[in-house]
């Protein structure tokens, strides 16, 4: 059966172990996580999970039933599928060598992207997108030489009709 | 009205109508003992942590109410750990309350300190760290709630001995509410009513009910159901009772160890109707070849049991109870017609498989054959008793041959397995129904992993009976190394066995032996219906096997059957 990519937007209760009550159904049903978000929504009782995973149809049905037999989890949405926005954000701290940093700043601008961080031999961008796009700008980046990343994980909701 | 943590809990506990709690002290939960002291509710002191929880898995199962243990931090959590994973895997009520080391010192690595919530998340339902005296008694209202509701299991509360010692307000609380928790108990209509139209169609019908017809209470609408519809029935292990083994419609157990119709009649029906089962891998053995004609039907109250093994024609979603009671209606407004008769070549079929191989073993001279010793137990009690088993060649001759009339006469540790679950078990169905015989049909490998409750039930004097089949072997593991290992009995023998009438009588109870088959009448008559705690050590057949068996990774219709 296809495998296929999964983004469940998850509420859940604020409070100390839901997050490793989550993590400890994946990792013993063995299920598959590819990225993970939590924070505080406006009620400060309740958190949102952004899970990505990735399972055949039978899988993803019963991650999600899963999902919703844990009592600390209050409401499941399997986004996939739906209209949705997503975002990740992505740190990334590329060599820039004097011969390479006019084309360094061109693509920054080209992607729409932010240098926060300037160091003698290194810039630190801030790219926000959907996962494609900061794979293209890693993959642009790449051969110039990138020293650290970090990738926040993607972050999504549904979208309300117009 | 302020009180102690420690008086708040019992007053929780009263409130849940609770009567009894098997546990052992300890360091942090001495305050909570000190309340119990002069409680009226009954404390039964287990020998080692694990067995309280198995005692009130048993106390739970037989008596039909939530049972409760309580235990101190550190190992006594440790311990219990194998007991809740027991309770787990057979959704069986039970509320465990663990001391902890007082909130300050939490994450300190202090004496007698585990992440007791960390360690039996993967084995509870749910778990509570109470951080707060305040929080304890709304805590203890949801952790019965959620042990009882829904599909049952295990809940733990874990409280630091500051919390059991603090001071706090003290009023009844109301009944539990969590806003992310509602089991779906009645089903959705238009699904019954695509159930209905199956059943109609049908040709070669079976039904496989499983636990959860027990939990739910519903052999009665599962017995009516299936008579209604002229559907042969089948149990698993766990489901054993749910329907009675002397009804003509009653196929035996289905599985591994099941017998050769139930499993051929899977093999072959055009239609399963699955009620609170999970179609564990004992049950469908290779899962590619089982049931391959048939539609099927699954009716269980957690949706994750539903196509997480097998694909389903018609998903339920309900409470056993109520979804049977509520097809049966469904079913008396519809012209079924004569079943019987419309059956009939399916009838003949299953009495063909019957009359091909029933259950049965040879008999020889001079030995006792296990099965025998089953046998007459099943003879002598009327099948009355309140059965409990160890895991092994014992568990699986004790659902063969003891034939289940009703629900909540059979308790067995089904999903985990664990051996030294019988006992403790046995006494915590003595204690929940002090009039009814209890025994317990042990191994001599597995009665010797909890021998030493026979402390606790001589000390409660309750007139548990034991029951071993000694072979002289770990009999399961030996009859898997005959039949695939070739007979390389890797420790599997137990060469060195304790006497166990001398045993029994180091308890002070009484001990018993026989070593011949006519011996086995007399011995158990003298055992059974004796005032007290009784060992009965039968000397078997060593080298017996269970049959039919359907090989690891078979389907279940390739089954050995000698």
């Amino acid at each position: 059966m296809m495998e296929e990519k999964h983004i469940f937007s998850i509420l859940v209760d604020n409070e100390p172990g839901v997050l490793s009550r989550i993590a400890g159904l994946f990792s013993g049903r063995g299920f598959n996580i590819e990225s993970l978000c939590v924070a505080e929504t406006t009620d400060p009782e309740v958190s949102r999970i952004t899970l990505v995973t990735t399972g055949n149809p039978p899988m993803i049905e019963q991650i999600e039933k899963q999902l919703n037999k844990l009592i600390n989890v209050i409401k499941v949405h399997d986004l996939t599928g739906t209209e949705f926005v997503q975002r990740e954000m992505a740190l990334i701290k590329v060599v820039a060598k004097p011969d390479h940093r006019a084309e360094i700043l061109r693509t920054v601008d080209i992607f729409r992207c932010k240098v926060v961080d300037v160091g003698r031999d290194h810039y630190t961008i801030e790219v926000t997108g959907d996962e494609g796009k900061i794979n293209a700008i890693l993959s642009l980046l790449k051969p110039i030489g990138i020293k650290e990343i970090a990738r926040t994980g993607i972050i999504a909701l549904f979208r309300d009709p117009k | 009205m302020k009180l102690k943590g420690a008086q708040i809990m019992l007053k929780a506990l009263k409130e849940e109508g609770v009567d009894t709690i098997f546990g052992y002290p300890g360091g942090v939960v001495i305050d909570i003992y000190d309340e119990l002291a002069i409680s009226d509710i009954r404390h039964v002191l287990v020998r080692q942590e694990a067995c309280a929880v198995h005692a009130a898995d048993g106390y739970a199962r037989a008596g039909g109410r939530v049972g409760v243990c309580l235990v101190t931090s550190g190992p006594g959590a440790t311990n219990t750990v194998t007991g809740i994973a027991s309770s787990y895997m057979d959704s069986i009520p039970v509320v465990i309350f663990t001391g902890q080391v007082p909130t300050h010192l939490i994450g300190n690595d202090a004496f007698q300190e585990v992440d007791t919530v960390g360690i039996t998340r993967p084995v509870t339902k749910h778990n509570y760290l109470v951080k707060r005296t305040e929080d304890l008694a709304g805590t203890i209202k949801e952790a019965f709630y959620l042990a009882s509701s829904g599909r049952p299991g295990p809940v733990l509360v874990d409280i630091p001995k500051d919390v059991s010692v603090g001071v706090a307000d003290y009023k009844p609380s109301k009944k539990a509410k969590l806003k992310s928790y509602n089991p779906t108990y009645n089903p959705n209509v238009k699904q019954l009513q695509k159930v209905v139209e199956l059943i109609k169609n049908a040709k070669k019908p079976v039904i496989f009910a499983g636990g959860g017809v027990i939990l739910s209470g519903a052999a009665k609408e599962l017995t009516e159901l299936a008579r209604k519809t002229q559907t042969p029935t089948t149990t698993s292990l766990m489901g054993l009772g749910g329907f009675p083994a002397t009804d003509p419609l009653w196929l035996g157990m289905i599985g591994m160890h099941g017998t050769y119709r139930a499993n051929m009649s899977t093999g072959e029906c055009d239609l399963l109707m699955g009620i609170g089962v999970r179609f564990d891998d004992r049950v469908t053995g290779r899962i590619d070849a089982f049931a391959p004609h048939a539609k099927i039907v699954h009716i269980d109250i957690d949706p994750t049991s539903i196509r997480k093994n097998i694909p389903v024609t018609a998903p339920v979603v309900g409470d056993c109870k109520t979804t049977l009671s509520k097809l049966n209606q469904l079913l008396n407004k519809e012209k079924l017609g004569d079943l019987k008769k419309k059956r009939k070549k399916w009838f003949d079929q299953i009495a063909k498989w019957k009359n091909t191989a029933p259950l049965a073993y040879e008999q020889k001279k001079g030995v006792i054959k296990p099965q025998f010793v089953v046998e007459k137990l099943y003879e002598l009690t009327k099948g009355e008793a309140i059965i409990t088993t160890e895991v092994g060649q014992n568990q699986m001759w004790a659902a063969q041959y003891y034939h289940f009339d009703k629900p909540n006469h059979f308790i067995t540790s089904g999903g985990l397995g664990c051996m030294g679950f019988g006992l403790p078990a046995a006494i915590g169905a003595q204690l929940a129904c002090p009039d009814a015989l209890v025994v317990d049909v042990a191994g001599d490998g597995s009665i010797q992993m909890n021998i030493q409750e026979m402390a606790t039930a001589a000390q409660c004097n309750l007139p548990v009976k034991v029951v071993i089949l000694n072979n002289g072997y770990l009999g399961m593991v030996r009859q898997w190394q005959q039949l695939f290992f070739d007979k390389r009995y890797a420790e599997t023998c137990l060469d060195f066995a304790p006497d166990f009438v001398k045993l029994a009588e180091a308890y002070g109870a009484v001990g018993l032996r026989a070593t011949k088959p006519e011996e086995v009448e007399p011995i158990l008559k003298k055992g059974l219906f004796s005032k007290e705690t009784v060992i009965m050590d039968f000397q078997v057949e060593k080298e017996e096997c269970v049959y039919p068996m359907v090989p690891a990774g078979a389907a279940v219709t390739e089954m050995l059957l000698t």
